[in-house]
């Protein structure tokens, strides 16, 4: 960080390589190294030099940088792995359709620092550690599809929201950004993450998803709205700088660049590294300090995610096409792992409890399907799941899917039926009242899926949560 | 919206709108089903359902039916 040179070496975010301690928003678990430090404006513009004017969007005619984009193959980061330069294009398309709605047209950019998966913590450790990086990605994007205004959205009460506000008011003394970021607080639920409940809240201030989802068309108070996960912000901000050429000369042929992995659970050191894509998950192990224990599966991507066995999957290449054809969904880069003296079903449902819990309550197979399938996890946890009920929970697994106005209710599908797939025989042995970890099971937090406390979101449909 | 494919009539479901009151279903018993918890199932169990010719009559009964207009049609 201290160099002196105008540009780094590699295509790098600054700690490439490197395990970082996780930093945790609920205080569950505090940094332990001292990464509670940020870069400053000056420290921010000695490693990556001045951010270059990445040229304006003119009518139709997206700013210049679109097309480094495209070279670059940049995909964003936040989950979907959606080709950025596409969603670019669209909200440009979106708000040069003008007609009778030609005043209200002008776009919004919003940036995705939510982070609403508790396992991950990769974009509050980039928010900490170079929280100017993701600003000036929240600038090139306005300037290049003529935004006329700008969010970063950071869950309630973060830990991240006074680094944020100095750095903001850093660059509001500086004078270096065209539009002024403004720092927005969504209320820390799960679907608020979501890129329509984030348009929703930035409008009209309230952070449910809303349906049909198309935010680059109908976003933030009508306006076509670019919402971008912070870390695709962060690498759009070096694109601007090296050029996609650059960017795509590391990583794997489908998603090039590097990209941000939280690794957590039975691992000697959990915490996040920036790999290239493509990167092994034996090495990403390695980097974390390899296994701490036997490991039976991994939880890939997120709570929404899918879980695999653990035979073979180290030598899946870390991206999205590899993960998917391993069995396990990248989503928000999240690689957890399970280890023999924790019970998958156990953590299959407190995690499935929990994710029932943080429905918006909006759409019905959501709002009952989500607590009658974690019931039926907790029975099958409990050993008090027979066949039947086994019958019935699959039946209710595909029930809710593709029935909802966002994804929650699938992701919670998929994330206990690749369990069950995966860990099947421990399914087996839960059918006959018997549990492989059963009594030397793990007391160390950090074996078990984090939960943040419970809600009572069921209690009130009002969408006062949501406020 | 510039090229116009013919595409069929679909049915569309808007989650959101849908209170579960059942309407559709006894409006149109034999397009629309409900599940264990009252909401209904389209053909397919999604929330976009291609309409064949025979079943166009059924899915505007079950439209109309709808208190909270969480069902339409797109032609």
């Amino acid at each position: 960080m201290t160099s002196g040179r105008s540009r780094p070496f590699t295509p790098t975010l600054p700690w490439r390589g490197r395990a970082l301690t996780k930093v945790r928003d609920d205080g569950v678990m505090t940094g332990r190294l001292g990464i509670e430090t940020r870069s400053t404006l000056p420290e921010h513009e000695a490693v990556y030099g001045r951010l270059p004017d990445v040229g304006k969007r003119h009518g139709r005619n997206p700013g210049a940088l679109v097309d480094e984009v495209e070279k670059a193959g940049l995909r964003g980061r936040g989950g979907g792995w959606f080709p950025t330069h596409l969603k670019l294009r669209a909200v440009v398309n979106s708000s040069a359709d003008r007609g009778r709605l030609a005043r209200t047209r002008h776009p919004v950019v919003i940036a995705n620092g939510m982070e609403g998966e508790p396992a991950s913590s990769k974009d509050a450790v980039l928010l900490t550690h170079s929280p100017h990086l993701v600003l000036d990605g929240i600038t090139v994007a306005a300037r290049t599809i003529g935004a006329t205004d700008a969010f970063i959205a950071i869950h309630r009460d973060s830990r991240l929201v006074p680094g944020l506000e100095a750095a903001l008011a850093e660059r509001e003394a500086a004078g270096i950004d065209p539009l002024t970021i403004r720092l927005v607080t969504p209320p820390a639920r799960y679907v608020s993450s979501e890129e329509s409940a984030l348009s929703h809240w930035v409008g009209e201030g309230v952070a449910t998803p809303v349906f049909p989802d198309r935010p680059f068309q109908v976003g933030a108070a009508g306006r076509p709205t670019l919402v971008q996960n912070v870390e695709t912000l962060a690498h759009l901000a070096l694109i601007a700088r090296y050029g996609g050429a650059w960017f795509a000369s590391t990583g794997a042929s489908n998603a090039p660049g590097t990209t941000l992995v939280t690794v957590g659970g039975a691992v000697h050191q959990s915490g996040v590294v920036e790999v290239p894509t493509g990167t092994t998950v034996e090495e990403i192990l390695r980097l974390c300090g390899g296994p701490a224990e036997g490991i039976r599966g991994y939880l890939t991507g997120g709570y929404g995610g899918g879980w695999v066995a653990a035979e073979g999957f180290a030598d899946v290449a870390w991206d999205p096409e590899s993960v998917r054809a391993g069995g396990g969904v990248i989503g928000a880069s999240l690689l957890w792992a399970l280890g023999e003296s924790v019970c998958p079903i156990d953590e299959m449902s407190r995690v499935s409890a929990w994710m029932a819990g943080e429905s918006a309550g909006q759409c019905g197979p959501c709002m009952f399907g989500l607590p009658s399938i974690a019931e039926d996890v907790r029975a099958l946890a409990l050993r008090q799941c027979g066949e039947d009920d086994m019958h019935r929970l699959m039946n209710r697994l595909s029930l809710v899917t593709n029935r909802g106005g966002c994804k929650h209710p699938d992701g919670t599908s998929r994330f206990v039926s690749t369990g069950l797939q995966a860990f099947a025989s421990e399914v087996e042995a839960h059918l006959t009242g018997a549990c492989s970890v059963a009594s030397q099971r793990s007391t160390d937090p950090a074996r078990h899926l984090p939960v943040p406390a419970a809600r009572l979101a069921l209690l009130d449909s009002s969408g006062r949560d949501f406020t | 919206m510039s090229d116009k494919k013919k595409t069929p009539p679909t049915l569309v479901l808007n989650p959101i709108m849908c209170d579960g009151r059942g309407l559709c279903h006894e409006a149109a018993p034999d397009l629309i089903d409900l599940d264990e918890w009252g909401y209904p199932l389209l053909p397919g169990h999604g929330l976009r359902a291609e309409l064949s010719r025979a079943q166009l009559k059924a899915a505007e009964d079950a439209t109309h039916a709808c208190p909270v207009l969480a069902l339409h049609i797109e032609r």
